[in-house]
């Protein structure tokens, strides 16, 4: 039997907010039938000082997802969307004094009917569409577990499965989370270390080695899935000449992906101050 | 608060006599019954009484008995003293609906090069025949396939399935954990090779299992240590358990027309009741070939746990084969197997009666069922002014592979 808090006993089984606003300025439905819960939040808000008048809930779930859900909405309710968007999956939990670990992923769900919602009354398409699926059973992607990951300091496989549902199912993408986690952590230390300690300064030489390595190891690789592929022109002090080729070069978002993906990788792991250029050839 | 348990097929309260038969054996009476002299003969003595109530029960010779220390151990024994005995052999057969004593079991043997068939089951949870039919070649070992299901109560035609093993010269096992005590079983007029059966479910103790090894059955131990058993399972016995399983196949032999009768009659009620009282409910399982104790029934638009919770701040202990019951984030493989819809596999609860249930409990149990479904749907986005709705949260990502949910044997 799981280890309930007080809290989450009562208001599971005294739910506070239940049902529809009387009003839906915004609608975030989560979750689904098939995945064992799922909740449909709805928000009223007061449009001159943008506060959450109402906030009701209908949740079909757990004991934990029906006290988190309904938690989330005595949260909300007198905060405008932008604080209530600073409300993170932790605060839910500990809202109600701690979930067991395996329950985390209800509060996980609360926050993303919360943001579902938000999105929806401020007229913008909702997160979850973005990123790759990881986890084809429970349709979590590497974005969802990232965030979780980055949010929440998790550093095991069982973590992420415990707080997104992620590697639940058929196990076949545990390979997959694992790497992603070690891709995150790695990225993390990274950052700490960077804080730590003050960047080197790279001679030229070092730097165009370095711009060489990363487009090698971490750029082509990707570019080539899509049957595309990148080419270093030049290198000018931190600007950076690229040529996109294949299919990248025909490609409506070849700009989104030079300054999304190509500079963000080469500001990762060579220095901040890269900047890429695109030379059409 | 009361106790109404319905949960019996997850464990069953110890007989009071099967106690009160163990316990000179804690005190006074603590000799080794390996021992040569008069002080562990004695309980030797006793043991082989205990066994010859036990062989009884299930209709086989007491040297066909093997103790073991639980039902999974001897799930265990079987499979591995058979691969043993047929190193040649690389393939078993079981089905998709076993228990994880013997479910995880395959899969750990399909990791480690075998061949492992799983029987699929229809819509009612009956077994595909043609399918095992079909499965059956001169690299089989073992087939394994469980009497009744632990979670519907549907019972397999073991009996035809062990005369057709025989005819193949494959060994046949069954898992009888759920039916021993509830229905005669009379091995003797089978041709079933290994039969398993755990004490607690028959109002024994926990911690004390019985394989059954028709004798001439190629056999290798699984634990291997000193001569007891007669060298088929090292280990010195576990004496108290032992005299209260003996005491406990006692009290089953004569309580099973009870169980055919008063308990079937209880559970039918019982199932009659709540169909009828709360809509969109549904019974999981073939309700001809079922066991006389077993209702599993799907409320759908609601999840078991959120209902088990409920119900059990009222006494009410029942189980359900939703997802977050099961230790694993997937509902009951078993009502997954059988193709349970989403909207009521979540949805499932498991009523196990036993011979200690009564009238006024079940009275109880349909006073609290529908109230709390009821409760639940006021919250749930699919349902609205008592009935179902269309939502977009109906459909959603689908669960692949079947896996094992850790449900109560």
């Amino acid at each position: 039997m799981w280890d309930y808090t007080d809290k989450v006993k009562d208001f599971f089984e005294n739910p506070r907010n239940v049902g529809e606003v009387g009003r839906i300025d915004g609608v975030g439905e989560v979750g689904s039938l098939a995945c064992g819960d799922a909740l449909r939040l709805t928000i009223q808000v007061d449009k001159s000082s943008g506060k959450i008048e109402d906030a009701r809930f209908q949740t079909f779930g757990c004991a934990s997802a029906i006290a988190s859900s309904s938690a989330l909405t005595e949260m909300i309710r007198g905060l405008t969307t932008e604080e209530a968007l600073n409300i993170s999956n932790k605060d839910i939990a500990d809202y109600l004094g701690g979930l067991p670990k395996e329950k985390m992923h209800c509060s996980v769900l609360g926050r993303e009917a919360m943001e579902a919602a938000i999105a929806n009354y401020l007229g913008q398409a909702p997160k979850k569409e973005e990123g790759e699926i990881i986890c084809e059973c429970f349709g979590v992607t590497d974005r969802d577990i990232e965030r979780v990951v980055m949010e929440n300091d998790l550093t095991t496989l069982e973590e992420v499965t415990d707080y997104t549902k992620a590697g639940g199912g058929c196990g076949s993408c545990h390979e997959k989370i694992e790497a992603l986690l070690y891709r995150i952590m790695a990225k993390r230390q990274k950052e700490a270390q960077a804080a730590e300690t003050p960047p080197k300064k790279l001679t030229n030489l070092q730097k165009i080695k370095l711009i060489e390595e990363t487009i090698e190891r971490e750029i082509r690789p990707a570019l080539k899935m899509d049957g595309g592929d990148i080419e270093l022109v030049d290198v000018d002090g931190n600007h950076v000449m690229v040529t996109l080729k294949g299919t990248c070069s025909t490609c409506a978002a070849s700009q989104f992906t030079l300054t999304e993906y190509v500079e963000q990788k080469l500001k990762e792991f060579v220095t901040d101050e890269i900047m890429v250029v695109e030379v059409k050839q | 608060m009361k106790t109404v348990y319905v949960d019996n097929n997850a464990t069953t309260r110890t007989a009071p006599e099967a106690v009160e038969a163990m316990l000179p054996y804690f005190s006074d009476l603590y000799g080794n019954p390996s021992s040569m002299h008069f002080f562990g003969g004695q309980v030797e003595k006793e043991l082989k009484q205990a066994r010859a109530k036990i062989a009884a029960l299930i209709g086989a010779a007491p040297e066909e008995i093997v103790y073991t220390s639980c039902g999974t151990e001897s799930d265990n024994t079987a499979i591995w003293a058979t691969l043993r005995s047929y190193p040649e052999k690389r393939h078993v057969i079981t089905t998709r609906v076993e228990h994880p004593a013997i479910n995880n079991q395959v899969n750990y043997l399909r990791q480690s090069g075998f061949r492992v068939t799983e029987v699929g089951v229809d819509r009612e949870g009956r077994l595909n025949m043609d399918h095992l039919r079909d499965a059956i070649s001169e690299e089989t070992a073992i087939i394994s396939v469980m009497w009744a299901n632990n979670e519907t109560g549907v019972i397999f035609p073991v009996e035809e399935i062990a005369e057709l093993a025989a005819s193949h010269g494959v060994v046949f096992h069954t898992d009888a954990i759920q039916v021993v005590g509830k229905i005669p079983i009379n091995l003797k007029e089978t041709k079933i090779d290994l039969l398993s059966l755990s004490g607690h479910k028959l109002h024994a103790p926990k911690g004390i299992g019985v394989l059954y090894v028709r004798k001439g059955t190629k056999f290798k131990p699984f634990i291997v240590g000193g001569h007891q058993e007669r060298g088929r399972r090292g280990g010195t016995e576990n004496v108290p358990y032992i005299i209260g399983l003996g005491k406990a196949a006692e009290l089953a032999m004569d309580s099973l027309p009870d169980e055919a009768t008063r308990v079937k009659a209880l559970r039918d009620r019982l199932e009659q009741g709540l169909l009828s009282a709360v809509p969109n409910s549904m019974v999981n399982g073939d309700r001809e070939h079922r066991l006389p104790n077993t209702a599993s029934i799907s409320f759908e638009y609601v999840e078991g746990e959120a209902i088990l919770i409920h119900l059990s701040n009222v006494g009410i202990c029942a189980s359900s084969g939703s997802a977050c019951t099961s230790g694993s984030l997937e509902p009951s493989h078993v009502l997954r197997a059988m193709g349970v819809p989403f909207t009521a596999v979540h949805g499932s609860m498991r009523f196990s009666l036993s011979v200690y249930n009564t009238e006024e409990e079940i009275d109880y149990i349909l006073e609290h069922v529908p109230k709390t479904i009821a409760k639940l749907r006021s919250i749930s986005p699919f349902w609205k002014d008592g009935k179902p709705v269309e939502s977009a949260l109906l459909t959603g990502t689908v669960s692949c592979s079947v896996t094992p949910a850790g449900s109560a044997h």
